[in-house]
């Protein structure tokens, strides 16, 4: 096994070294997992409660006045919308943390850093997997039976979402390590976004269609609707989604190409 | 057979920025891009031009005085930052342990941190799965598996970390001063495993303070000063040797006024610095089992009968660690100065110091009045490089913890 030294050069998604360190992705993971819910008595349970109680508190304060402009039940409106702004918002408060937060073992060892902000992305997905049961729990208790092409909707969905959490955590986790501001704004910029989200009120509570697809750039937008897919048709609207696609895949490749670029001085200014 | 490792002309240079903040605020970047004139930036070498190679088990030592490069050599070898130009072409599996228990966690257990620490330092999990028993057996921590290591005592945590280093398995190791820290019988346990890697035809570089350890453990040394490969040979006492007459020492232990120093009718500086019992000044680093004194020499216009005339001693990380002046013994036992010409010495305690360069600054005052050398600003100063062993006890061939080494008697009942 020969392997070269030498200043980074051309940049590189360097996809071997991370297929060589697939291990710590898990472990880094696990790791985190682990941490979060020691010492707290309800545990994993935790992972459930959050979004059901902010499902509850959404539903006593707006389920009145949404009733008419959300085809679905609210509580499952709103719980779909907080599980996916979940993904969300704790991968990227995660990720954005994660190379400052472990600096302590940037400086002393090597492997793609990459791993980390993933590994927090990673940890979001589990909370996600862990609220999943209530879900399907809700859809019984309202009697919604999910469409034919659900299990594509979600994929997509998700999917959307999560390369929106890992392109922007990369680049929050990257650019946090230069500029330590970047740790105050973070925690603002995701309660902020949360207002420009269709979380807790469909995207078509806003009419002006301008101002619709203005919107559709937060990758969220379009996330939202094709989760959301999964139960009702009139939750995607296709031009939305595309918006929100094109966004998601140009956040993912310039987060992911910032972290690549400058993550070999990350050991010498962490 | 091809080298294992081939270093051609590495090179690293660092940016100080004189603001000396190594990371900036979103701000200052802002600021920056509308500033006319760049902020102030000098590059720094921290290696230049560095070229060796190693050959497959080899043991090499790298060793050096704080700051000539050894631990940006050690950290461009691990790959935790790349060099600036060069290259190192590296043959075989490389593991590097710049410190143990790289990523331990307080909160995880035992057996938890075996496992994380184990996949962090490259190991696969099927690997650490069938040394497990092993690691544990080596570590001694078997009852405490199911525990959090915050509850472990700090012995048997660093007893855990170097039993799970102690089964990686790699061609190339790259090794730190892991055994700076620990008891004397960890340390022994270290060397006596680094000894078994190295005769098993794994290549080694180790970096180190230690003379001993790198004389018993390596056949080959490399002696960096100031970023550059000073000495590079087979001859290992050679390089040790000529590392440790070294005559190039900071700023040298002596300092000679050249008549453009600051006067005061009270106290004009002549010279200042370490002496040895004889008077003579000293050269290069010093044993500090010896006897040594400071010397002031100055003059004296005009007596006050308030001039306190001294020096101030700090550590190496600019820590204050004492003043002393010429007036300290009290009434009746303090040095009489005189008009003209005045030589002050006075012994270097024994047995205080512990192995590492220290700074001394001339100090004077009018007591209460003025100062005329303030300490830490810019005062005649020399720099005193103490080698050797640290202590009288055969648990310490090393540096000790803290920023003086003192000898205190013990009794017992």
């Amino acid at each position: 096994m020969i392997s070269e030294i030498r200043p980074p050069s051309r940049f590189s998604l360097g996809l071997d070294d991370l297929w060589n360190y697939r291990e710590l992705f898990y472990f880094f993971a696990w790791r985190d997992v682990k941490l979060k819910y020691k010492h707290t008595s309800l545990g994993i349970a935790w992972a459930v409660l959050q979004p059901l109680l902010l499902m509850l508190a959404f539903t006593l304060f707006f389920g009145g006045r949404m009733r008419e402009e959300t085809d679905l039940p609210y509580p499952v409106f709103a719980f779909t919308g907080l599980l996916l702004w979940g993904v969300f918002a704790a991968g990227l408060a995660g990720a954005g943390n994660s190379m400052v937060s472990n600096a302590h073992i940037i400086r002393k060892i090597y492997f793609p850093r990459l791993i980390i902000p993933v590994s927090s992305v990673i940890v979001a997905l589990f909370d996600f997997l862990m609220a999943l049961p209530l879900l399907a729990v809700l859809l019984l208790w309202y009697g919604l039976v999910p469409r034919a092409a659900a299990p594509a909707y979600f994929a997509s969905g998700l999917l959307l979402a999560t390369a929106a959490t890992l392109g922007l955590g990369c680049w929050m986790g990257a650019l946090s390590v230069k500029y330590r501001d970047f740790r105050y704004v973070l925690p603002f910029v995701v309660q902020l976004l949360l207002f420009v989200t269709p979380v807790i009120y469909p995207a078509t509570y806003v009419k002006a269609r301008w101002v619709q697809l203005l919107l559709a750039l937060n990758p969220m937008t379009g996330a939202m609707g094709l989760f959301r897919g999964m139960l009702s048709a009139a939750a995607v609207d296709w031009r939305v989604t595309a918006i929100s696609a094109a966004s998601a895949g140009v956040l993912f490749a310039v987060g992911v190409w910032y972290f690549r670029r400058t993550e070999a001085y990350f050991a010498d200014l962490a | 057979m091809p080298p294992a490792v081939e270093a051609r002309g590495v090179t690293k240079t660092y940016r100080l920025s004189h603001e000396q903040q190594s990371y900036l605020s979103f701000r200052e970047a802002l600021t920056g891009l509308f500033r006319r004139r760049p902020a102030e930036v000098e590059e720094f070498f921290a290696l230049r031009d560095v070229s060796f190679s190693v050959e497959p088990g080899d043991a090499v030592g790298i060793i050096g005085k704080n700051g000539a490069g050894k631990s940006t050599l050690l950290k461009i070898l691990s790959r935790i930052t790349p060099p600036t130009a060069g290259s190192i072409t590296v043959r075989g599996r490389i593991a590097s342990l710049l410190e143990v228990g790289t990523g331990f966690h307080g909160e995880l257990t035992g057996r938890e941190n075996i496992f994380l620490n184990g996949s962090i330092l490259g190991m696969q999990r099927r690997e650490i799965r069938a040394q497990f028993d092993a690691i544990v057996d080596f570590s001694g921590a078997e009852r405490f598996l199911d525990t959090p290591l915050k509850h472990f005592s700090s012995g048997m945590q660093l007893r855990l970390a170097f039993a799970v280093a102690a089964f990686l398995d790699p061609e190339i190791l790259v090794i730190d001063e892991v055994l700076a820290v620990g008891d004397a019988e960890f340390q022994r346990k270290c060397m006596g495993k680094m000894e078994t890697v190295s005769r098993s035809g794994r290549t080694i570089l180790f970096v180190s303070h230690n003379m001993t350890a790198v004389q018993s453990l390596c056949r080959k040394c490399v002696f960096l000063e100031r970023g550059a490969v000073k000495l590079f040979s087979n001859d290992v006492a050679h390089v040790i040797n000529s590392y440790l007459t070294d005559a190039e020492s900071s700023t040298g232990p002596w300092w000679q006024g050249d008549g453009s120093e600051r006067t005061s009718p009270y106290f004009t500086a002549r010279a200042f610095g370490v002496v040895d019992a004889g008077g003579r000044p000293l050269s290069g680093a010093i044993d500090r089992r010896g006897e040594y004194w400071v010397e002031i020499q100055g003059e004296i216009a005009e007596l006050h009968p308030a001039l306190t005339v001294g020096y101030a001693l700090y550590a190496e990380d600019g820590t204050l660690l004492y003043w002393s002046y010429q007036t300290d013994g009290g009434a009746g036992r303090e040095p009489a100065l005189r008009k003209g010409k005045n030589v002050l010495r006075s012994r270097l305690p024994d047995h205080l110091l512990n192995e590492g360069t220290y700074r001394l600054e001339l100090i004077a005052g009018l007591h209460f009045i003025e100062w005329l050398f303030e300490p830490n600003t810019d005062v005649p100063r020399v720099h005193l490089e103490l080698r050797g062993v640290p202590s009288d006890s055969p648990y310490w061939l090393e540096r000790r913890p803290g920023l003086m080494a003192p000898r205190i008697d013990w009794t017992a009942e």
